[in-house]
């Protein structure tokens, strides 16, 4: 079976619907901060697909900003972590009830 | 890059030599002294402001199209230096009440402005979407500032996780946009729009989710969820900043990349971004009716004007783009205004922002009570005032447009709107002051506060000015 | 029937949308229907690879590993856009060059930041 660019996009398609699940469904922060990395990545993949069938270097270079900025909201989103951990004494996000929603 | 690219970019140069500066001039404190570091982003987003004013705006692009050098971007260069400058002003009166004294503070602030520079001039989705990360991540960071508030790492945390979840969902539509299209250049995307009949499903679905993306950072109903507890949760300063240079930002970026980019496929996504519109504003207005902390109230009602300013996206033509630029002016200047006035009373007794905290106030400090009052009657759209033009002009435009249902919305929200607006005003005149009410007042703070109010009525006195000029500059 | 999909994203956002929550809630609710519930200590205890856990896994580590840890993620990764520059420098010359300087100079700042809050002191 020759693997072309649906296939690619498929995949990418179907890692995005498993991070949307994990954000909405899982309790844990950072399973939740995950998911939201597999969702960028996803995206990546595409990016990288659509390049790749196009011929065209603009969307790879896309790629290359995207794991930037998602290494940078990985760090803040950590540093913000810690500073709820400290707060709290838990990872659970049913327990952030500060706010009222 | 050339000598003129160079011009053109050196408001977003200076932003960003200020940020540095102002964390270079923290450490040289030893962190202990967060005021040189206010000093340095005082002047440096002042000087950036006046430079985007004063620097010729032609239609131009610059580093070789990827940035817009039009009025538009002129315009709102300056609305976000002169809101990160405010913030600035009134950060320190509220930071040593809440006993902060970080320097960092400054240096992310002028992050977040140069972010919202690049998102305004931005001509290309990856541009728009580092600009918008860049912006973000400084906030992020803003937002969670009072660590020992659980209230506000919390906040910070739900805007991080919500605030990546929808980059996410605006970076796969932009993956899709340049699958079906072929390109990621605004000016190349309504080109090939152009030239094609017909838009295929990978590119439907790309609009989708960049709709969902922008109804994320604009805090549109249903994807607004995430706003009011970040508001609240934020120290009030960036609240303030949010609800102005955040939503602005965000806003020019709808504005460019739907209203001129994508326009030839408006047919897919008004009916949406109507039905989100109405939604938007009601759902606002009458959640903000039932708050019982001011904070929390203009909040509300932040939504509830994202709402107002949808409806100028919905109609879709260079004169609701131009009025909808006109409205997040005067709406800059007004809330920034009511959050001033806000902070500045709750220095004293428990400052939570109750409606309590503000009786009688308009009575010990009339000067104090008049400002609010203007801000208010300009929130609720009371003439002469900018937020009574913004909502005239808006709405005008969408009537052109055939969607008088909308502008009865927004009418009759306006009318539920004045209701709250004016609880503020009648709490800070018609009720006795409680307890101690000496509060200080800095000169900077009472400028910064008298100067909105002012420039308020001036343009609510002469709106044709800037309308001609948003006129002119829109893309 | 292909042409209302291609002509009203209302339409295909919302038919994503039901399909998301349809599928969503099919496993969720297959998982509280279908699954059997016997939990004992053994199943509840966190799955170590087969040892018997001895600790809590979540003692706490001291504040330092988390800041170095940041840190390294965020330098690590601008390295990412020196691989680009370092393939194409010949053809972009000074601008290339000067650019590099620019982006450098600002991580400069940023590691010199971390330096003087003493954040890579390992004591």
């Amino acid at each position: 079976m020759a693997v072309d660019l649906a296939h690619y996009l498929l995949l990418s398609a179907v890692l995005f619907g498993i991070g949307v699940m994990g954000v909405l469904t899982r309790k844990n922060l950072i399973i939740i901060l995950m998911c939201v990395e597999l969702m960028l990545n996803a995206v990546n993949l595409s990016f990288i697909a659509l390049a790749r069938h196009a011929a065209d270097q603009e969307a790879q270079v896309v790629v290359f900003f995207v794991l930037c900025v998602a290494a940078a909201e990985v760090a803040v989103g950590l540093a913000i972590l810690i500073s709820v951990w400290r707060k709290r004494g838990t990872m659970n996000i049913d327990a952030l009830s500060a706010l009222r929603g | 890059m050339d000598s003129g690219d160079f011009m053109g970019v050196l408001p977003e140069l200076i932003v960003v030599v200020t940020a540095l500066l102002a964390i270079l001039a923290d450490v040289a404190s030893k962190g202990r002294n967060p005021s040189a570091a206010q000093g340095v982003t005082v002047l440096g987003l002042a000087v950036a402001a006046a430079v985007a004013l004063i620097s010729p705006s032609e239609q131009t692009m610059l580093m070789a199209g990827q940035l817009f050098n039009d009025g538009f971007s002129a315009w709102f260069r300056a609305l976000f230096a002169v809101a990160g400058l405010a913030t600035a002003i009134f950060s320190p009166l509220y930071l040593t009440h809440r006993k902060i004294r970080l320097g960092e503070y400054y240096s992310l602030l002028a992050m977040c402005v140069f972010g919202m520079m690049v998102m305004s001039a931005a001509a290309n989705l990856l541009l728009f979407f580092v600009g918008l990360e860049t912006m973000s991540i400084a906030l992020y960071v803003l937002v969670s500032f009072r660590r020992d508030d659980a209230a506000s790492v919390e906040g910070g945390l739900k805007y991080l996780v919500l605030g990546a979840f929808s980059s996410a969902f605006l970076l796969y539509g932009m993956a899709l946009i340049y699958g079906g299209i072929g390109s990621l250049d605004y000016v190349a995307i309504g080109e090939a729009l152009r030239q094609s009949d017909g838009i295929g499903p990978m590119t439907v679905t790309g609009i989708g989710l960049l709709l969902v993306g922008f109804a994320f950072k604009v805090s549109a109903v249903p994807f607004h969820f995430w706003s009011p507890d970040v508001y609240e949760g934020a120290p009030t300063t960036i609240t303030a900043f949010m609800s102005t240079g955040a939503k602005a930002a965000a806003f020019v970026g709808l504005i460019r990349v739907f209203g001129v980019a994508l326009i030839l496929t408006s047919e897919h996504w008004t009916t949406a971004l109507s039905v989100m519109a109405a939604l938007t504003m009601t759902v606002g207005n009458f959640v903000a009716l039932r708050q019982t902390s001011v904070k929390r109230m203009l909040a509300y009602s932040s939504i509830a004007h994202a709402g107002y300013l949808l409806v100028g996206i919905v109609a879709g033509t260079p004169q609701a783009f131009a009025a909808a630029g006109f409205y997040l002016i005067g709406y800059a200047l007004m809330n920034l205004g009511a959050f001033g006035v806000l902070m500045l009373i709750n220095q004293r007794g428990k400052g939570d922002y109750s409606f309590e905290s503000l009786r009688g106030m308009g009575t010990v400090y009339p000067v104090l009570g008049l400002m609010m009052s203007v801000f208010m009657f300009s929130l609720i759209g009371i003439p002469p005032t900018a937020g009574f033009f913004g909502k005239l002009y808006v709405f005008s435009a969408a009537i052109e447009q055939g969607h008088l249902w909308l502008v009865i919305i927004g009418l009759l929200n306006s009318a539920v709107a004045a209701y709250y607006y004016l609880k503020v005003v009648s709490t800070m005149f018609m009720a006795k002051p409680e307890g101690d009410v000496a509060i200080s007042q800095p000169f900077a703070y009472k400028a910064v506060l008298a100067i909105s109010s002012l420039l308020i009525i001036v343009i609510g006195l002469f709106p044709d000015q800037l309308v001609t000029a948003m006129l002119r500059a829109v893309p | 029937m292909p042409d209302v999909l291609h002509n009203n994203s209302l339409i295909v956002f919302l038919i994503l949308t039901a399909g998301v929550a349809a599928v969503v809630g099919l496993f969720v609710a297959l998982t509280i229907f279908l699954g059997p519930k016997k939990p004992n200590e053994i199943k509840d205890a966190p799955f170590e690879s087969g040892f018997v856990s001895k600790t809590d896994a979540t003692q706490p580590f001291p504040i330092k590993y988390y800041l170095v840890a940041i840190l390294f993620v965020v330098f690590d990764i601008e390295v990412a856009f020196l691989y680009p520059w370092a393939v194409s420098f010949r053809e972009i010359g000074a601008i290339g060059l000067t650019s590099m300087v620019v982006f450098i100079a600002i991580l400069a700042v940023g590691l010199y930041y971390a330096v003087k809050k003493r954040v890579l002191e390992w004591k």
